[in-house]
């Protein structure tokens, strides 16, 4: 079932790539299929119990390459399978708003089939292998996204993007291998791995191999200063590329981090959580600032997905700091699924902003926010959805980026106390966020706002539905931590080996 | 062992040699405009070849004539690598050389030449090896310089020159280990060399793997490889980028295996991969000919081939991972050859510029044949170089597995460069359509791209061997 999750939307991109589907059809099966995904989650997640910590529900074992240890191995816990939910999510929420799109549709919707199989691939891994096989395609489906489908100076960003995050998954299969060569029986798979860390005690071993699978991790989540690829990616970017690469794809290094620095490298990633720490408050304020000098729409959002993927990183840092007691480990685990929230809560709200600026693209080609003027007036529609999606992203209360940003706090402060300092990112990103609105929308309808026709209901429906998602988490977000809580607090109580 | 049994385990490399007798004869009595069946004769010999080959790989591990070859599962991968490879490369001869006055005899040196290498890899000991070498090298040197081009004679000198040095230098080499252990038997050789001077002992030992080293292409004789490669047919640069190195990694590995386990000769091959592979990824940077764009990449790979090999005598692991690699790297490498031959006016690599468009499907298989270089999932040679970085790091070479890694980083620079310009926009973009595309090497190149992710996704069985 979970194979045929991930495999299905691979099979339907291999079926479009038959040149005499036309176009119409191949539109409607990037929707269908992508739909179809959400239901297949949907199933998996009524399905679901929790398996307990180390395990996996859904899991899925077929001998791959035996002499290297590897096997193809997936399975789910509650944050992959929340992940797994957002993604299918995004994709469709994609899939509706390229009806539109009147480039090869056919090829780009082979594209993001092949992507989104790639996406879900790296969340259902349960063995390193298999993980970096589905990290590195997703890197090369992204750079053909952009490099095919982008505008502006596309060739150069994609291949920046590309260069880059390859670099980054090449210290990342470093580590890996360093994590192989230490077990034994040697192996990638990741249960086995966890289960019993392999460098526990090794002192400066574990922590280079952790410091390679951070940096490979790190790049692609990215943080401050690993972070100058994300921008001009995004600007040349197609919306839904956009959508994708913020949504989901930032999340495949964050998600790491959870899934398998913490559990397989628990005493180097105490060594390194001052470190992470700090990049995390870093990259907080520094995305948030950063952001406050933006004059392009797409930029200025790139670098708030900076500043909430700060969050991440101070939250999963903050729960590397041991402290005494019971309250230490319930504030680590808090922090840890205030981690995992905002994953979920980043992919919704910014695939949402990013799919709100493709509109501003196909109307005027232009995203500099001083050459809009009134648009509330002239689309009405476009302005409620932007100012939802804006109030979602600075936190809020009653949208998702309120409660993982609270958690986060909650959990970090009590750790870390210093890292209150990082509050202040809220504050400027409120600034950020209420400025470009402004800008946008308020005042005389002028420049190139004037004759700009309101969201269609293509354009208006995939976002719509995915701020409700966040609203509905945000309101009631008993169901999704449900799922998130027991699997933070396993990742938080490994680390403690 | 009985003559008989002996000649049975050679049975493949004696069909070759039958096979390739048979083309020369029949040639020699066909039209010139009808040599096709001359291409037809070779193929069937090449099927039977591999049809004796796997019946070898199924019978158990055997030596022939008095220990002096190996037919073990090693050997057995390395018939069929090499079969596969000569299938293709008949393939894309027949596109090249079709008509040409010399047709047949193309046919006659690439079994020739396999057949050479073969005896190179099973080899166990050092006169068979010198034949070997001799066998595999001559025809070499008539694929280059049969070619019109007006570039041929001067690659096929440059290969000749450094190739009879290199045959000079072996057999010295071999001479001198003869003196010293008083045998040529790889069995004896250990002992042979352990009582001897070791001065004496590392020049044996150097000189011998300087001669395999022109056979493989890698530093320090590599000249000639970016020249003959630049310089002739696309088939015979193919042939000579792809199958003496299967054989001469091969024989690197046996005589490593055979040499008293010191400390000392898995370093000097592991020095000599780091050195080969970022020689050749740093040559390959600044070339803007896309043939030596390849030749200098092939050097590099042998770098990574020999990176493995250093890590034979210490890591159980590391003998399979040297077959796959190898494996992979001919279906990799011979798709990216066969690209080039369906656009033969192609040979800059600004000239592909905006190819993508026009040419989707050979674009699509050179990009997996790049990528697949680099090491990217799932083609074949990504899991040899995930092999290739733990084997390593096992046998206590982690500088080695990262200097891997900080290499594969460099040449993706170029290999994303040649991709990259087939995907840019072009400003003119019909009127330049007047190149042709060759059907048949397309198709050849897309198959061995796919045979490339195939043997990536299957890997398990080949690492399970050896």
């Amino acid at each position: 079932m979970l194979s045929v999750l991930v495999l299905l939307p691979l099979l339907a991109a291999a079926a479009l790539l038959v040149p005499a589907v036309p176009d119409r059809w191949a539109r409607w099966a990037f929707v269908g299929v992508t739909t179809l995904e959400v239901v297949l989650a949907a199933v998996l997640w009524a399905r679901f119990e929790d398996p307990g910590p180390g395990a996996l529900a859904f899991e899925q074992q077929v001998q791959w390459i035996p002499g290297l240890g590897a096997s193809y191995h997936v399975g789910l816990d509650g944050l992959s399978l929340a992940l797994v939910l957002m993604t299918t999510v995004v994709f469709a929420a994609c899939a509706v708003y390229a009806l539109g799109d009147e480039q090869r549709p056919r090829l780009q919707a082979a594209l993001f089939l092949a992507l989104e199989t790639t996406c879900l691939g790296v969340f259902a891994a349960a063995d390193l292998i298999v993980f970096f096989l589905f990290f590195d395609l997703s890197i090369v489906g992204m750079y053909f996204s952009i490099h095919g489908w982008g505008h502006g100076d596309r060739a150069r960003s994609a291949l920046q993007f590309f260069l880059y995050t390859f670099l980054g998954s090449l210290a990342l299969l470093l580590g890996f291998i360093g994590l192989y060569v230490a077990s034994e029986p040697r192996t990638f798979d990741m249960v086995a791995l966890a289960a019993d860390p392999p460098l526990q005690g090794s002192g400066a071993t574990g922590v280079l191999v952790l410091g390679a699978v951070l940096l490979g991790l790190a790049v692609k989540t990215p943080t401050v200063p690993f972070h100058t690829w994300l921008p001009p990616a995004h600007t040349d970017a197609p919306a839904i590329g956009s959508a994708v690469l913020a949504g989901v794809m930032l999340k495949l290094g964050t998600y790491g981090f959870v899934r398998i620095a913490m559990p397989m490298l628990p005493e180097a990633w105490r060594a390194w959580a001052p470190v992470l720490v700090a990049v995390g408050v870093v990259s907080v304020l520094w995305g948030a600032l950063v952001a406050l000098a933006q004059s392009d729409l797409k930029r200025m959002v790139a670098y708030t997905s900076v500043n909430h993927m700060g969050y991440v990183v101070l939250a999963v840092g903050a729960a590397g700091m041991l402290g005494e007691g019971p309250a230490d480990d319930g504030a680590r685990a808090t922090a840890v699924t205030g981690a995992a929230t905002q994953m979920v809560s980043h992919g919704l709200l910014t695939s949402a902003l990013f799919l709100l600026a493709g509109v501003l693209w196909t109307r005027r080609e232009s995203y500099d926010l001083a050459a809009y003027g009134g648009l509330a007036a002239r689309a009405p529609r476009f302005a409620a959805l932007l100012v939802l999606a804006a109030l979602g992203s600075l936190g809020l209360p009653g949208l998702s980026g309120f409660v993982a940003e609270l958690q986060v706090f909650a959990g970090a402060v009590a750790v870390v106390p210093w890292s209150a300092v990082a509050l202040l990112g809220i504050l400027l990103m409120t600034a950020v966020l209420l400025r470009a609105v402004q800008q946008l929308l308020t005042g005389p309808v002028s420049g190139l706002a004037e004759g700009f026709a309101d969201v269609r209901a293509r354009e208006w429906a995939p976002i719509a539905v995915l701020l409700v998602l966040a609203v509905a988490i945000g309101l009631a977000p008993r169901p999704l931590l449900d799922l998130l809580e027991p699997a933070a607090a396993a990742a938080a109580a490994l680390v403690s080996r | 062992m009985s003559m008989t049994t002996s000649v049975l385990a050679l049975l493949p490399e004696l069909v070759l040699l039958l096979g390739a007798v048979g083309c020369l004869l029949l040639g020699s009595w066909t039209p010139r405009l009808r040599q096709r069946r001359v291409r037809a004769v070779a193929a069937l010999t090449v099927l039977v070849f591999l049809a004796a080959a796997v019946h070898g790989l199924l019978s158990d591990p055997t030596t022939a004539f008095s220990g002096t070859f190996a037919v073990d599962e090693t050997t057995g991968l390395l018939r069929l690598v090499v079969g596969g490879a000569l299938l293709v490369l008949l393939a894309l001869a027949g596109d090249e050389v079709a008509g040409h006055p010399r047709e047949s005899e193309v046919y006659v040196l690439l079994l020739l030449g396999a057949d050479g290498v073969l005896v190179v890899g099973g080899a166990t000991d050092l006169a068979v090896l010198v034949v070997g070498f001799l066998l595999a090298s001559i025809p070499l040197y008539g694929l280059i310089g049969l070619s019109a081009a007006a570039t041929a004679p001067e690659a096929a000198l440059k290969t000749y020159l450094v190739g009879a040095l290199s045959g000079i230098v072996l057999m010295l080499g071999a001479g001198v280990l003869f003196g010293l252990a008083g045998t040529t038997a790889y069995a004896d050789l250990g002992a042979g060399v352990r009582d001897a001077p070791a001065a004496a002992g590392a020049a044996g030992v150097v000189l011998v793997v300087f001669g395999l080293l022109f056979k493989a292409g890698a530093v320090p004789a590599h000249f000639w490889v970016p020249d003959a490669v630049q310089g002739s047919w696309v088939t015979s640069a193919a042939f000579l980028t792809t199958v003496p190195k299967l054989g001469a990694v091969v024989a690197v590995m046996r005589l490593l295996e055979a040499l008293p386990r010191q400390d000392v000769w898995p370093l000097l091959v592991a020095a000599l991969a780091a050195l080969g592979m970022t020689a050749g990824n740093l040559a390959a940077l600044t070339q803007g000919d896309v043939r030596r764009l390849l030749g200098w990449s092939t050097i590099s790979q042998v770098g990574y081939l020999l990176a493995v090999v250093a890590a034979v005598p210490s890591v159980e692991r590391a003998r399979p991972a040297v077959l796959l690699f190898l494996a992979g790297y001919a279906v990799t490498n011979l798709a990216c050859f066969a690209v080039l031959r369906a656009e033969p006016e192609r040979v800059r690599v600004d000239q592909w510029r905006g190819v993508a468009r026009r040419r989707p499907g050979l674009v699509v298989a050179l990009g997996v044949a790049l990528l697949g270089l680099v090491g990217t999932p799932p083609t074949a040679v990504f899991v040899a170089k995930v092999a290739t970085i733990a084997v390593t790091w096992e046998a206590g070479l982690a500088w080695l597995a990262v200097l891997v890694a900080a290499n594969t980083v460099l040449s993706l620079a170029y290999y994303l460069r040649w991709l990259a310009t087939c995907l840019a926009t072009t400003d003119q973009d019909e009127d330049e359509d007047s190149t042709t595309t060759r059907r048949l090497p397309a198709a050849l190149a897309m198959t061995c791209a796919a045979g490339a992710v195939a043997l990536g996704l299957v890997a398990g069985p080949v690492l399970a061997l050896g």
